[in-house]
């Protein structure tokens, strides 16, 4: 009896904090998202979504935050394996970890500076003959910086199931008379499925909905939902379409977790 | 088990020092009253030599603190908390927080030296008869280019951005009013147009200009300009100022259609605790003689018509910070208009942003 009530006692934090900073926080924003810009209660905000402005906005989030994942995961796979088999591979991955710790906003600026006119990659372009040429304020340099910063999250799951990977799975594999290609399709990536899940779940939900590198860095060439929330909350302020907009972004991440979700399989 | 206790006793302790010594720093700094005004402005706004000399003269303490946008401000006042006795918010910030009643009506007895205030800046539409709000500084809204990067080229009207020659040399200010006012403007109408047809054409045009426009940005506008990354830019007259100091090839031209006027104005915000201290300071920063030193400080263009004797004659007939009232009849302020004509005004923008 006692035990049950310690386990009750245990799950207090859990429970309150779930309630308060995510159950009511959503429930808010679907509340606000049901209310005009005069405060009236009307559904206009949800027809206002499915005008050609905001369906164009989230197509363009949805491209954006799919080349981003995709491009994290063409890097990170690969990296992530080879890390694995490297001698000192908490160091090398520390190494990769550091630079999250820095303020976003820092790198950003960095960036400005490194893709400049006068800037660091110009002068590379130009010494190897290439030339310079515009690079800040393009698409390229959005989705390059975009996975830069949200590369560690995609090599750590990946890491991690690769590092927990049973050697003697890969031996057995090559005994039978499997080809590196073969182990690999058909034993180490099924069996790191799941960090490869993570690590795309971690980076599209934020790359959907980034917003400062949007300005800083693609000079709003790019324009996703996240920059349409920041403007109604902040310079229109209509916050009942910005909630729609934002009630959008939920049921669109909640559909991606369900695609990607878990499925335990007997190993 | 244990360890888990020493760590959560461990940063229970560390976090209770550094509130200890957070709430000694706070009152070493004086406690509001009386004695004491806090005064609320944007960075670097002020010349701090001038704090001092009210301080002597008055025996009253000033805190300064300082914001970064008008947002930011005005949530920090809604939120209570401090009590900021003087604001320096910007005209549409000041519309704003009267309708929300956030502020505090003026005394213009306590404030004689209102009189020196050039006419043209005083009962203007976002504050009539100066009931909350005493200006600061103003500007305009134009064109700052680097006439290096473009040989050959002048600007005299809106129009001018339009040129071919201008391709992917244009950097525009991330606000829907200042680039839809801009594009009306161009139009002939007036920056506060709200006529849906006259809006859709302004949009229309916006998007013509797309092939010219580099990048849609806020502040780091500044820093773009002053490194060369790109010749042409729309911005406010204050910022235009701060960056040809850095950069001298710069120049600054206000559109002869017309633009925007703006105004940072000093307000008494609801939160404030020494409402007397508050006037006392408005009426000392409205002082010729310290209203010049101040604008020598700040250089952005002073409301104060007597401060101008005071000031180096080349800054007070540089005509591109202190036009002449024939270009000032043309300018226009912003008008409140409305939460739903700014959502029209926000949605035609981020049509024009998706616009390649």
């Amino acid at each position: 009896m006692n035990r049950r009530m310690m386990r009750h006692l245990y799950m207090v934090p859990y429970v309150v904090w779930i309630l308060v900073f995510v159950i009511t926080p959503i429930l808010l924003v679907l509340y606000y998202s049901f209310f005009d810009i005069h405060g009236n209660f009307s559904i206009i905000n949800y027809e206002r979504f499915f005008t050609p402005v905001y369906l164009k906005l989230t197509i363009n989030s949805f491209w954006y935050a799919f080349l981003i994942t995709f491009i994290s995961l063409l890097v990170a796979y690969p990296t992530a394996y080879l890390l694995v088999k490297t001698r000192h591979k908490q160091l090398w991955l520390l190494l990769i970890i550091v630079p999250s710790w820095i303020n976003l906003l820092l790198k950003a600026y960095a960036f400005i500076g490194i893709f400049g006119a006068y800037g660091a990659a110009n002068q590379f372009l130009e010494f190897i003959g290439v030339g310079a040429r515009q690079l800040l304020f393009t698409d390229f340099s959005f989705v390059f910086v975009a996975v830069y910063i949200f590369i560690p999250f995609m090599i750590l799951p990946i890491f991690n199931a690769l590092n927990g990977l049973n050697p003697a799975l890969v031996d057995a594999a090559n005994d039978l008379g499997a080809s590196k290609w073969t182990t690999f399709a058909r034993v180490i990536f099924p069996l790191t499925i799941d960090g490869v899940k993570t690590g795309c779940q971690v980076v599209f939900i934020p790359a959907l909905s980034l917003f400062m590198l949007t300005r800083l860095i693609a000079g709003n060439r790019v324009i996703t939902l996240g920059t349409a929330i920041e403007q109604h909350f902040l310079v229109t302020q209509d916050w009942g379409m910005g909630s729609t907009v934002a009630v959008f972004l939920i049921l669109i991440m909640f559909v991606m977790i369900r695609l990607t979700g878990f499925r335990r399989r007997g190993v | 088990m244990k360890k888990l206790l020493t760590a959560f006793f461990g940063i229970t302790l560390v976090s209770l020092l550094l509130l200890v010594w957070i709430q000694q720093l706070n009152t070493s700094q004086g406690y509001s009253g009386t004695g004491t005004i806090t005064v609320f402005n944007w960075g670097d706004y002020i010349d701090m030599e001038l704090v001092e000399r009210f301080q002597e003269e008055t025996g009253m303490t000033v805190i300064y603190e300082t914001f970064d946008s008008n947002e930011a401000m005005l949530t920090k006042i809604q939120q209570g908390g401090t009590t900021y006795d003087i604001a320096v918010p910007s005209e549409y910030m000041i519309e704003k927080m009267k309708e929300e009643d956030l502020l505090i009506e003026l005394d213009h007895e306590k404030l004689p030296n209102l009189q020196y205030i050039d006419e043209r800046f005083l009962d203007l539409s976002f504050d009539e008869g100066n009931r909350y709000s005493v200006p600061y500084f103003w500007g305009t809204v134009g064109i700052l280019y680097n006439p290096d990067m473009l040989p050959g080229k002048t600007f005299t009207s809106w129009n001018d951005l339009w040129d071919p020659a201008l391709k992917n040399e244009i950097l525009l200010i991330d606000g829907a009013r200042e680039v839809m006012g801009m594009a009306l403007n161009s139009l002939g109408y007036s920056l506060n147009d709200t006529n849906r047809d006259h809006l859709e054409e302004a949009l229309d045009k916006l998007n013509e200009l797309t092939p010219n426009v580099k990048a849609i940005v806020g502040d780091e506008n500044k820093l773009l300009m002053a490194n060369n990354e790109a010749a042409v830019a729309l911005v406010w007259s204050g910022d235009a100022r701060d960056v040809m100091w850095e950069n001298e090839a710069l120049d600054y031209v206000v559109p002869e259609e017309g633009s925007n006027l703006w105004f940072d104005s000093m307000v008494i915000p609801k939160t404030a605790d020494n409402v007397e201290g508050a006037h006392q300071f408005i009426n000392f920063m409205l002082d010729p003689e310290v209203a010049a030193q101040n604008t020598e400080y700040v250089s952005y263009s002073t409301p104060n018509e007597a401060a101008l004797n005071y000031l180096p004659e080349e800054m007070v007939t540089d005509e591109r910070f202190y036009p002449p009232p024939e270009l000032t009849e043309r300018l226009e302020v912003y008008e409140n208009l409305g939460k739903e004509m700014l959502g029209v005004y926000n949605d035609l923008f981020l049509t024009f942003k998706m616009h390649h």
